[in-house]
């Protein structure tokens, strides 16, 4: 357990490769994890261009290559969606911001189990080289999906994979022993190690969707670890767990992987909501519209998520009335995603909004969400399920959620924790043209997929021109591949920003967005140790124009003494 | 790094934290990581249930073998059993003991304790070994096959569950020694035995889920 | 462009129908969700010698956009659940149904007919690859399974859609209202010639089925 004070003492003799690559302090890991998570994000995204290649010009050779092969293609398909979820977008939300913001806006010097911390950082990177190492080794890398179903994942007979299959079980298993010791320390953390005043409900809506996210993750992802598993046996020892021969059955790996993988997808959007419900509260100079309401809307969501599961499985074969149930509980999960876009709505309502990067992606990723979560409803319903299951339509639905949601609140997190990171400020000009061109190409690219889904193009294809019923879409493949391709190149601006601003940014002054949080009442970068002494928190996180005060703002730590305006806050000159 | 049970995580300043559970970190911590591991055998045992009751012949106990019953020794891993609890008890009198300040008793339970468990790794191999020489093994031996019903699948989920439940003990078996060596150098005290604890937690976790796993695959 | 595909079975104006239900909803909270949004980005934004006002909520609201969504949600769910028992609950499929059965293989359809003695599992049964022929306003139920990976039935026109799961023998049905080609689709990745994985499926007059059923049978 770390105490401030002795950490602090040991920190300057601390060579480089302790400050900075073995670091157990939570922000520096948290920064790692944050580099990390871009190059996967590129990775990725490298993946998408090449599927988009082939969908636009099946057969045609990439540029300065070959074409890609059928193989190949299954390959990239599996591989983008495990990247894409397991190495940026879950490592860029939680692995990033659950250890960078914790402490800090809890007032806690650092997390329970510091070394743990480190050593969730590390398994992170290596299941991360397993899954790349993957791509090379003979039989290519796993092409079975993302989610794996067997029989074609359990047998080397059916896809050709063997050695890739199995390193993208290993990858997985390494990922869940990172991502449970991340979520053991999370809860730890909130639970007993908030600065006194700091109850429950005052926390911010950041940290109260990042606790729930974690319990999510310490209790979604050992089933995924024994799903795989058995997967591997199957593989490797002649087991039959999901191989139908002697008794096995390829559902029981769907209901668990599902299991799982309901509750993962609400693991990649909560951290998504909780961020932007603090940053529109910030942009617009109001408290979280309804912010009781807000936490019971998380908790629910999480609740029913692990009840949902089946609705991946609507085609499978299951008994039908097991799927009604299920329709009802997926249309029930729409609910409280509802409540929190109209509390959005309601947070910017009456608002004196200021339009910093961080709040244009904010809002950004509120008009994506909706979508998204609008097109969900399709898919609740069982019997539109038969015509759009395994079809662009539901990719369409995808995107809309991990992208437009949270990915954009990815975004408006770098931006807007930057400055506290690294001392220096991000550049705006630049921040809104990312924005712009982001917005305009990803719904370029990605709204029209729910036609595509309309017409019944299938996922996981190689070479929709092989059907005729195809054909007539085939402009909107194409004119979709352009659009990824303007997406992946809106990037650059980032990508460009970022690097440069970490040399060459202004310096970043304690407080640039004139925010509540505690964070924001330390030294810009925040240092080893966070918290010179102990702040006491007096209020909610989200006491913005609240009339006792003379500033549009109030912090949390700021004395409770009103009507004098900023009371000297703790720490916040030094 | 320990704390005496009932005292919230104390940071700089000398102000106390918000109140949490009132439980130290690393108990907290070791309550948190149960919960994932109860999930972990949630997934397994769950899988062994449903590909059992999807079968239609199952090999059972109290029929002997060449009738198509259960090929696992049930009395050997009754006696098995027991131990495992009875490590338990030693385990509890261990943190007993440490809570009153009695640094013997500390010593000898924990010893107790590692003596039971490793005891009951030992005889689970021996038992693996018992059930390799038969051809009971994931997939089973023809002869074998031919007698028990489903015998590879049964052979599948056994090995799964009770391997990785006995690389858990096994495990746990490993941080009692640990601790045990400490305990001997005077490490704790009646005011901080946390490590004590936390081990005992695990242990007694395990203890539960082989319980269950007894039960369920062995006895039904 | 009409962007689903021309409707040609009994049930695919029900789906459709649903699926334009929901598009009606989701479109009118889609335009008034984006419009209030834009809205008040445009009326709020920040100027000098303003201040936002202080509110930190509203019970009424709360419950209002609560019980809406969840009204329309309810009448969503029971819409839906007609048309799902229609098409998946096999107590409910049509009787006097032609019987077929189709199974599913890397990376081909295989389609079993009962011949002239209507009779699955008869001699005069015959089996045609990629060729699916079903005769016009007659019901057709089809057990579907998988020789090896999972695949799914597809047929877009005829809004059908069912897993083919090996070990398992799922049954479906539907009734073709519209004579013409049709093409099947795998909807389920199936490895590398999932792409491939295409047939054709003959909706034929009732005499012609008759006759292509008589020549097949005596072909074989």
């Amino acid at each position: 357990m770390a105490i401030a004070a002795t950490v602090g003492e040991h920190h300057d003799e601390q060579s480089f490769i302790r400050r900075y690559i073995f670091s157990t302090d939570h922000k520096i890991i948290g920064i790692q994890f944050l580099f990390t998570s871009l190059v996967f994000l590129l990775v990725g995204g490298v993946m998408a261009l090449l599927i988009r290649w082939q969908l636009a010009y099946p057969g045609q050779a990439v540029p300065g290559g070959d074409p890609v092969s059928p193989k190949f293609y299954n390959s990239l398909v599996t591989m983008h969606g495990t990247v894409m979820v397991f190495f940026a977008v879950m490592p860029l939300l939680v692995g990033v911001y659950s250890n960078y913001l914790i402490p800090l806006k809890l007032g806690a010097p650092d997390m329970a189990f510091p070394r743990l911390n480190m050593l969730s950082f590390w398994i992170f990177v290596s299941a991360g080289i397993v899954a790349m190492a993957s791509l090379w080794v003979e039989g290519g890398a796993a092409g079975a999906g993302w989610t794996a179903y067997p029989p074609l994942s359990g047998a080397p007979r059916y896809s050709g994979v063997s050695l890739g299959q199995q390193m993208w079980i290993i990858s997985v298993l390494l990922f869940g022993a990172s991502s449970l010791l991340g979520s053991v320390n999370y809860i730890t953390t909130v639970i007993n190690m908030r600065a006194p005043g700091m109850t429950l409900f005052r926390m911010p809506l950041s940290i109260w969707s990042l606790f729930i996210t974690a319990i999510l993750a310490l209790l979604a992802v050992p089933v995924l670890a024994a799903a795989v598993i058995m997967l591997l046996f199957d593989q490797t020892l002649g087991t039959t767990f999901f191989l139908p021969a002697d008794g096995g059955q390829p559902l029981l790996w769907q209901h668990l992987f599902w299991f799982f993988g309901h509750p993962e997808v609400y693991i990649l959007i909560l951290p998504a909501m909780g961020i932007v419900s603090d940053i529109i509260a910030n942009g617009s100079r109001k408290p979280v519209f309804g912010y009781h309401s807000m936490v019971y809307a998380i908790i629910t969501i999480a609740f029913l998520g692990w009840i949902v599961w089946g609705h991946h499985m609507f085609q499978s074969g299951m008994n039908p009335l097991l799927g009604t149930t299920f329709m009802i509980s997926t249309m029930a999960i729409a609910i409280p995603s509802a409540i929190k876009v109209f509390n959005w709505l309601g947070t910017i309502w009456r608002g004196n909004i200021r339009f910093h990067t961080p709040m244009l992606f904010a809002v950004g990723f509120v008009a994506l969400f909706t979508v998204g979560g609008l097109s969900g409803i399709f898919m609740a319903s069982s019997s539109v399920d038969i015509f759009i299951h395994d079809t662009y339509f539901i990719v369409a639905h995808i995107h809309y959620v991990l992208f437009g949601g949270s990915l954009m609140a990815a975004f408006a997190a770098i931006y807007f924790w930057f400055p506290k990171m690294f001392g220096k400020m991000m550049n705006e000009k630049w921040g809104a043209i990312h924005f712009l061109l982001t917005f305009i190409s990803y719904n370029l690219a990605f709204f029209p997929m729910h036609l595509l889904g309309m017409g019944g193009h299938m996922r996981r294809i190689a070479d929709p021109t092989m059907y005729e019923f195809l054909q007539p879409l085939q402009p909107l493949n194409r004119f979709i591949t352009i659009s990824v391709f303007l997406l992946f190149v809106a990037q650059l601006p980032f990508v460009v920003n970022l690097f440069w601003s970490l040399f060459r940014g202004k310096k970043a002054p304690l407080n640039p967005w004139d925010d509540n949080g505690l964070e924001w009442t330390v030294p810009s970068p925040a240092p080893h140790g966070n918290f010179a002494v102990t702040p006491t928190v007096y209020r909610g996180p989200y006491e913005f124009s609240n009339p006792l005060v003379e500033e549009d703002y109030w912090p949390q730590n700021a004395p409770p003494n009103g009507r004098e305006g900023k009371a000297a806050t703790i720490g916040a000159e030094s | 790094m320990s704390q005496s049970t009932n005292e919230a995580v104390v940071m700089t300043g000398g102000v106390s934290a918000e109140p949490g559970m009132r439980v130290y970190n690393q108990k907290l911590g070791m309550w948190v990581f149960l919960a994932s591991e109860v999930m972990f055998f949630t997934g397994l045992i769950g899988a062994y249930i449903i590909l059992r009751f999807g079968t239609d012949a199952w090999a059972l106990p109290g029929i002997p073998l060449e009738e198509g019953g259960t090929p696992l020794a049930i009395q050997l891993t009754a006696l098995n059993t027991f131990l495992l609890i009875c490590s338990s008890v030693t385990m509890v009198k261990a943190f007993a003991a440490i809570e009153h300040g009695d640094q013997k008793g500390l010593r000898l339970f924990l010893v107790l304790t590692v003596l039971l468990g490793a005891t009951f790794v030992g005889v689970q191999v021996f038992e693996y070994i018992q059930l390799a020489h038969e051809g009971f093994l994931p997939r089973c031996a023809e002869e074998l096959a031919a007698v028990v019903p489903n015998c590879n699948l049964f052979g599948s989920t056994f090995y799964t569950m009770t391997g990785f439940h006995g690389t858990h003990v096994s495990i746990g078996v490993l941080c009692l020694i640990w601790v045990t060596v400490k305990a001997f150098r005077g490490a704790y005290s009646r005011e901080n035995h946390g490590g004590v604890e936390v081990v005992g937690l695990y242990w007694h976790f395990v203890d539960l889920v082989w319980i269950i796993l007894f039960t369920i695959v062995y006895l039904i | 462009m009409d962007w689903l595909p021309a409707a040609a079975s009994t049930y695919a104006a029900d789906l459709d129908r649903i699926f334009y239900v929901i598009l009606a909803i989701t479109g009118v909270i889609f335009v008034g969700v984006e419009a209030t949004l834009l809205y008040f980005l445009i009326k709020y934004r920040g100027r000098e010698g303003r201040k936002a006002t202080y509110i930190a909520g509203s019970n009424k609201a709360e419950v209002i956009w609560t019980v809406t969504p969840a009204i329309i949600i309810v009448g969503l769910a029971v819409a839906s659940q007609g048309v799902w028992s229609k098409v998946k609950n096999p107590d409910r499929f049509p009787t006097d149904a032609l019987e077929l059965r189709i199974e599913a293989r890397q990376f081909a359809w295989g389609i079993t007919y009962p011949g002239a003695d209507g009779q699955l599992g008869t001699e005069d049964d015959f089996q045609r690859f990629n060729e699916l022929h079903v005769p016009v306003d007659k019901p057709v139920v089809f057990e579907l399974t998988s020789v090896d990976v999972v695949h799914s039935f597809f047929v877009p026109e005829l809004r059908i859609k069912q897993d083919a799961v090996p070990g398992l023998n799922l049954k479906a049905w539907f009734q073709a209202t519209q004579v013409g080609e049709y093409e099947i689709a795998c909807a389920e990745l199936c490895g590398v010639g999932h792409t491939v994985m295409r047939a054709r499926m003959f909706v034929h007059p009732r005499d012609e089925f008759q006759r292509w059923v008589t020549e097949q049978s005596e072909g074989s």
